[in-house]
């Protein structure tokens, strides 16, 4: 209990006096995280909408891929990242392993089943009267679309909050693809994890409220964009 | 003779030729010829499942036909696509109208926006029109049925449509609600001269507020006529029945 309240204390106390390492990994660690969401979303969306809007026959095998994607553990996709940006890898001439870029790709892979599963989910509880009641009054097909989207925005919100919970918290494919390099690669979770290894635990829990703050912080925004104050 | 100087005096708003529709190979509608005059209100009435709804739906153009044509303002569409300005002209009150998650006054707007056209002013009038204004600022979710609507007729009468459909408007509904929307209904004809189609199976209702009607049974138009015929002197055994609610459906 004492190590939590110094943890507090130290977080604090880390904040107000400016510690730049710590803010090049909260920068980083937003960075690596927030570009992997805006790519997720992004692609992941437009596509989440559209299957929530159509039938195929394969809908079925889809939905079941999609997910089985949501439950991705973290250090699976790592390696599989791993695997492809490593030298011999098929993506290795990239030369993007124990990047940035690395760390971003892992994290949209995380990412992208969420928003989409997600977003198709929502789309596909909004009541089909609406599309027939908006074209009654006299909506194009594409001011129908935008109004079920707009019918599902709680939900699709939800996904995108879902996703950046997810994926800024995840340590496994972090780790794996980025190697936890000082001022390179290192982020709030890597950094959690190497101080708990050294036996930092007050270091260790001030990162771990700072990443609960980021973390609430930035929902706090995704909320309101969805109309929640 | 007379007949054909009736023809002569206006141009129907609606002419349907050997309109059909089919559901999973069962016919649901088989309509051989039918008018509707521009600035009537037509009750149709029939019991559940006589196809009722199904006529609405092809008249507000928002499914295609099996068979047959629907001439409408003088174009005549077989595949249920009309053009945008010419689908415009009609708008459809549900029995169960679904409500926007926003407030009153953005549900009652939403059709004017769909047409960029302003909502100030007018939004404000025909909200006030229906007894809304305390609610207009509220959640349209949380109304009661009878708020709902008079929200979802507001919605509809407010882009000032060539003609609305009512499918069932006051089902459900308590007399005060009936009463209002009714009131609502027979003013905006007298005073715009909207043509109204209204689908019921309260032959009451249709009574009081048709200048023609008809009956619909099984897919089929069994008879049509001015109201005070339909209603008094039928010439379908049929129609006599379902007037009298003799009708077992």
């Amino acid at each position: 209990m004492n190590e939590i309240f110094a943890g507090l204390i130290e977080a604090v106390r880390l904040i107000a006096g400016g510690d730049s390492e710590l803010f090049e990994i909260i920068a980083l660690s937003l960075r690596v995280s927030g570009i992997a969401l805006l790519i997720s979303t992004a692609s992941g969306a437009p596509i989440g909408v559209a299957l929530g809007l159509t039938r195929t026959r394969a809908h079925g095998l889809i939905t079941a891929l999609l997910y089985t994607g949501m439950g991705l553990p973290p250090v699976v996709v790592g390696l599989f990242v791993y695997l492809m940006l490593s030298r011999s890898g098929p993506l290795g001439w990239l030369g993007w392993l124990f990047t940035p870029n690395a760390m971003i790709v892992a994290q949209t892979i995380i990412a992208w089943p969420l928003v989409t599963g997600l977003t198709m989910t929502a789309v596909r509880a909004v009541d089909p009267a609406l599309r027939v009641q908006v074209r009654a009054l006299g909506a194009t097909m594409l001011q129908e679309l935008w109004a079920v989207v707009c019918e599902a925005r709680i939900g699709v919100v939800a996904a995108i909050v879902a996703a950046f919970g997810g994926i800024i918290s995840e340590v496994g494919a972090v780790m794996l693809v980025g190697g936890n390099i000082a001022g390179k690669t290192r982020v709030l979770t890597t950094a959690i994890v190497l101080n708990t290894r050294q036996g930092e635990f007050t270091l260790a829990i001030a990162l771990g409220i700072i990443l609960l703050a980021l973390t609430f912080a930035a929902n706090v925004v995704l909320l309101r964009l969805q109309g929640n104050r | 003779m007379v007949g054909k100087v009736a023809q002569c005096v206006y141009s129907p708003i609606y002419r349907l030729d050997a309109l059909r529709q089919v559901y999973a190979g069962r016919v649901v509608l088989d309509i051989d010829r039918l008018e509707v005059r521009p600035g009537e209100i037509l009750a149709l009435v029939g019991p559940s499942g006589a196809g009722k709804s199904t006529l609405l739906r092809l008249l507000n153009f928002l499914e295609a036909p099996a068979g047959g044509t629907i001439t409408f303002l003088g174009q005549t569409i077989a595949d249920g696509r009309a053009p945008l300005p010419l689908r415009r002209q009609v708008t459809t009150v549900f029995q169960r109208p679904v409500l926007q998650q926003a407030t009153v006054r953005d549900n009652i707007g939403y059709g004017l926006r769909l047409r960029g056209q302003p909502t100030d002013g007018v939004v404000e009038q025909m909200i006030a029109r229906v007894g809304l204004t305390a609610l207009a600022c509220q959640p349209a979710r949380g109304l009661s049925g009878g708020e709902i609507q008079r929200v979802a007729l507001a919605r509809a009468l407010v882009i000032r449509p060539t003609v609305l459909l009512l499918d069932e408007p006051t089902a459900n509904l308590d007399p005060y609600n009936v009463g209002l929307i009714e009131e609502i209904i027979r003013s905006h004809n007298a005073e715009h001269g909207t043509t109204i189609v209204l689908v019921t199976h309260n032959v009451f209702q249709a009574r009081r507020l048709a200048h023609r009607a008809g009956l619909l049974l099984a897919g089929r138009l069994v008879e049509l006529a001015d109201a005070e015929t339909f209603f008094t002197a039928p010439a379908d055994p049929r129609t006599a029945a379902f007037v009298r609610g003799d009708m077992i459906y």
